[in-house]
Order: C-alpha cells, then structure tokens, then sequence
C-alpha cells in the first residue's frame, strides 16, 4: 500500500478542560480524497487548523510526506494549501493581484503564467480585475479556490468549499477536484454538509463525535455498516447523539 | 529567512496603498498638518518665550524627529492591523511564512514609511518655516535610526498585545505611542521631570535621543553619550519584544486565538 502522504496519531486539543479533539488518528494516502464528516462543534475545522499549524496539538503528532509538522512547518506548508468559505482575503486588491500576492508568498517563479491559468481554469476572467471587496460570497470562494490551487499543492484541505456557490459551479468545481486528483495525485481532505457531494466527492469518509471518530470507511461501508439508507441518515444519527448528550 | 515571501508582504501593502486615499493622507496629509499646526503654534510661543533660546528650532527638530518614531510605530502595527481587518492572517500563518519573515516586512514597511514622511515633514518645515532640518547635523541619521529603532519596539509590543486580547486592544495602536511621549522628554530636558520619572526616562532609548538632539541644537557637547545609551537599551529591548512576539504567537496557536483575532 502507497505511503501516506498525511498521518495523525492521537491527536488532541484541549482546551482548557474541553477536549475539541479526542486522539484522532488518520491518513490520507496519495490521490485520495478523505471527507471529514461531523455535526456543528464535531471537531473538524480544529483538526485542520492544527493539520495547517495554525493551532498547536495539546497531544499527538502530524506528519506529511513523511516529515513531522512540529519540526518542518516551512517545508510542509509549502507543499500544502487549504480554503475554507470562513476565509477571505485582502479586500482592498484586486482578484489578480490577491493571487500575484499569493504566487510570490510561495515562491513561484513564473507568476503572470500562473495566475492567467488558474483565472480560466476556474472561470474567473470576468471578475480578475474586481476590487476583491465587490466580489459575491460565490465569487470570493472561488477566489481562495484559486489561491489554494495556484500553488500546486500536493494535499489541498477544504473546509466546505462549495457552500456558496450555485450548483452549476459547484459542480465545476466538484468536477476539477476530481481532474486534479487523478492528473496529479492531488490528496484532499474536505468536510461538508452536503451529504450527496461527501458520497460523491470521498474515496473514504471520517465521522467525528465530540471530537472522536466514530466511524470510517468507503461512503457504502458506513452506510451498510449502521443500516441506514444513505449518509445523510447517518450524519442525522451521530447529531442527534450529539446533541443529546450535550 | 526567504525573500520572496518578505516582498509578497511588501508588494501586497503596496498594492493597498496604490489606491487608498485614507491611507496616502495618513502618510502625507496628516504629517504635514502636524508640522503646519504646531510650527505656527511655536512660532507664536517664540515671541514671549525668547528667555529659551532657540526654542523654534528644539521644538521643530523635535516635531520632526517624534512623528519619525511615531510612523515607524505605526508602520509596524497598521501593517498588522491590515491583515486583521483583511481576515488574512490565517492565510499568512498556515502558509510558509515565518514569523520572522512577518516582522521583517513589517519592518520594512515602516521604514518606507518614515522615509516618505520625513520628507514631507522635512519639506514643509523648509518651505513655510525656512526651518532646515539638516542643521543636526551628522547627528541626524543615527538619532533617526535609533528612533526608527524605537518606533519599532513600540509597534511589535502593541502587535503582540493586538494579537493576544483581539479587536478590543486595537485602540493601543494609536495611543500606545502616546504612553510613551511624556518619558521621551520630546519637547522639553529631562531635568524638569520629576526625579521618579526621570528613573523611568532614563531606560527610554528615545529619551536619550532627543536629550542628544538638544546638545546638538543648542551648540554643545558631542552627543556620544547619549547615542550610546540609546544603542545599548534599543538592542537590549529589541531582543525581548521579538522574543515576546515570538511567544504571543505560540500562545496564540496553543489557544486557537491566531484564527479568531480577526473576529
Ligand atoms: N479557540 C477555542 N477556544 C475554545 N473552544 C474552542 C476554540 N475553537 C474551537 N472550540 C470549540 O471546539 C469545538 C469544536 O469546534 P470546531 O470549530 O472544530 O467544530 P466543527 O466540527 O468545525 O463545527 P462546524 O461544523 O460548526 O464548523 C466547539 O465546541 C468549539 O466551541
């Protein structure tokens, strides 16, 4: 089996005497798409901010491509890129210039080349020159979209990326995820609330509970494994026990 | 420590200033009118201060010379505060940049800044006052580094206390500085302190600079002494900001604050 290119073990955030998340283990193997599935308060957004060194881990470890994030951050994040509708960038510039911004924060050589291809691959040339603070909530994910892909990385984290968008450019974009994953053996790691797009979207799915995970497996195996009729009968379970226990 | 990533900073505040006119008055306008106000205030105070001699030319140079460790301050925090506003410090932070990177573009930020300030303030004061700042001399420079220096100081102590209490401590990136203005003993010797303050002045690295800049002005002593004071004391404080800087980060990801100060 191929070396993953991510893997946590137990990793916990506590904080103070809340435990956010609760000896997670996982990997993510080249080309695959991992969903992380959960209800509101799961643990997700936490596991990525430490998976991005944004949040320090209270215990456990991360490794990418077989490097450990406390001690190669430089390295790692170079390779790694994340968007998230919560995110927003430099209101002020405008969508070209965010993304020079971001081609020159990576180091990437041929700039202009770059951000042309990454402006028509996402069909972004009728807003390139929009000062980012008119852009629509669609348009401005589509924008932290570009920025995550202009810098090739090798595993992409997203946290609901298509949550704003209309159908028809989710589903482009759902479309060119998959292109990247299987042109360059791009890895995602990707939460959503959409249940159709995470059976659709995930090679393997990780439900989280109060910070645990509760279960793992192919789309059809947790499915199968719970009797449910699809995900999102299943989702409903672990919010609803959730939300009891809370 | 990567260049490329420092320009990125730069270019990205660059671009910003391009077509902003709140942010071009704060570089020209507001300077200007500092010097404009205040030098005709002087000008006025002059004639029925004519006891202290040379009274115009101490409180222009030393108009000056406060608003350069002002906007060296500012250049460093407003340089944070613009990615808090942005919401893009999460970008920043899980990108390869380094926290010394960050500081370093920052810092280059505020020296552009002072740069651009110094000769608008400089030009004013020669066009309305005939007031030539050049008359300090050699001195000039190093008292204007050490200032840039201090300003620095101030700006990464008040990025840190931004970073760690979020929004609510957004107001110290402009008053912080002002905390700072009575002990810099800018526009008067630091005798006419009182002797518990002049304890507190004297471990202010600007207060030694503008001490030096009225031995320069009034024809006195070398101001060496002075020069050397505030050397040893901006490096000794240096060093312990940026290392608080540097746990205010740590701390900042330990309790999940990096990604919520801009809330
Ligand atoms: N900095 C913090 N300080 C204290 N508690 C926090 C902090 N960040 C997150 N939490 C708590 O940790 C828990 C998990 O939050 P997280 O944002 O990871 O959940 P999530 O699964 O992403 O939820 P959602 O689907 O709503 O985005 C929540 O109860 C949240 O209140």
């Amino acid at each position: 089996m191929a070396i993953p290119v991510l893997k946590a073990s137990a990793l916990t955030k506590r904080f103070g005497d809340f435990v956010a998340v609760n000896e997670v283990s996982f990997e993510i193997r080249p080309g695959e798409i991992l969903g992380l599935l959960g209800p509101n308060g799961a643990g997700k957004t936490t596991t990525i901010q430490m998976l991005l060194g944004l949040v320090t881990p209270t215990a456990g470890s991360i490794h990418m491509f077989g490097l450990d994030l406390s001690t190669h951050r430089e390295e790692i994040l170079q390779q790694v890129n994340f968007s998230s509708t919560y995110i927003s960038m430099p209101q002020a510039l405008t969508v070209e210039e965010n993304l020079c911004v971001v081609a020159r924060l990576y180091g990437i050589s041929d700039r202009a080349r770059r951000v042309n291809d990454i402006i028509k691959k996402l069909e972004m040339e009728e807003f390139r020159s929009k000062i980012t603070r008119k852009l629509s909530s669609g348009q401005m994910t589509r924008l932290t979209l570009a920025k995550a892909f202009l810098t090739e990385p090798r595993i992409l984290f997203l946290d609901e990326p298509t949550a704003s968008l209309d159908p028809d450019i989710a589903d482009k974009i759902r479309s060119l995820l998959k292109e990247e994953q299987r042109a360059s053996g791009l890895s995602i790691l990707y939460t959503s609330h959409n249940m159709r797009e995470m059976e659709e979207m995930s090679d393997r799915i990780i439900f989280l509970q109060r910070g645990r995970i509760v279960a793992e497996g192919t789309a059809r195996e947790i499915i199968d494994r719970f009797g449910k009729a699809d995900l999102e009968e299943v989702f409903l379970k672990f919010a609803r026990e959730q939300r009891q226990a809370s | 420590m990567k260049l490329h990533r420092i320009t990125a900073l730069l270019v990205r505040h660059l671009y910003l200033y391009r077509r902003s006119l709140p942010r071009i008055m704060e570089i020209f306008y507001w300077p200007f009118l500092d010097l404009v106000i205040w030098g005709f205030i002087t000008l006025y105070l002059a004639r029925y201060q004519s006891q202290v001699p040379g009274f115009v030319t101490f409180f222009l140079g030393a108009l000056i010379l406060w608003d350069m460790l002002f906007r060296s301050q500012q250049g460093i925090t407003i340089a944070f505060l613009e990615e808090l506003w942005a919401r893009n410090l999460m970008n920043l932070f899980a990108s390869p940049l380094k926290p010394s990177e960050f500081l370093t573009a920052t810092m280059a930020m505020s020296v552009m800044k002072v740069t651009v300030v110094s000769i608008v303030m400089a030009g004013s004061a020669l066009l309305f006052y005939s007031y030539n700042i050049l008359i300090v001399g050699v001195w000039l420079m190093p008292f204007v580094l050490n200032l840039v220096i201090t300003g620095w100081i101030i700006g990464v102590f008040t990025t840190s206390l931004i970073m760690r209490f979020g929004q609510e401590a957004e107001v110290l990136a402009w008053s912080m500085v002002f905390l700072f203005q009575p002990i810099s003993c800018v526009f008067y010797p630091m005798e006419v302190l009182p002797t518990w303050l002049q304890m507190i002045a004297w471990v202010n690295p600007a207060a030694h600079i503008f001490e030096g800049m009225r031995t320069v002005l009034s024809g006195g002593a070398s101001p060496l002494g002075n020069l050397a004071w505030a050397v040893c004391l901006n490096g000794a404080f240096l060093v312990v900001v940026v290392a608080w800087f540097y746990r205010t980060v740590a701390y900042c990801k330990e309790h999940g604050l990096l990604v919520r100060v801009g809330e």
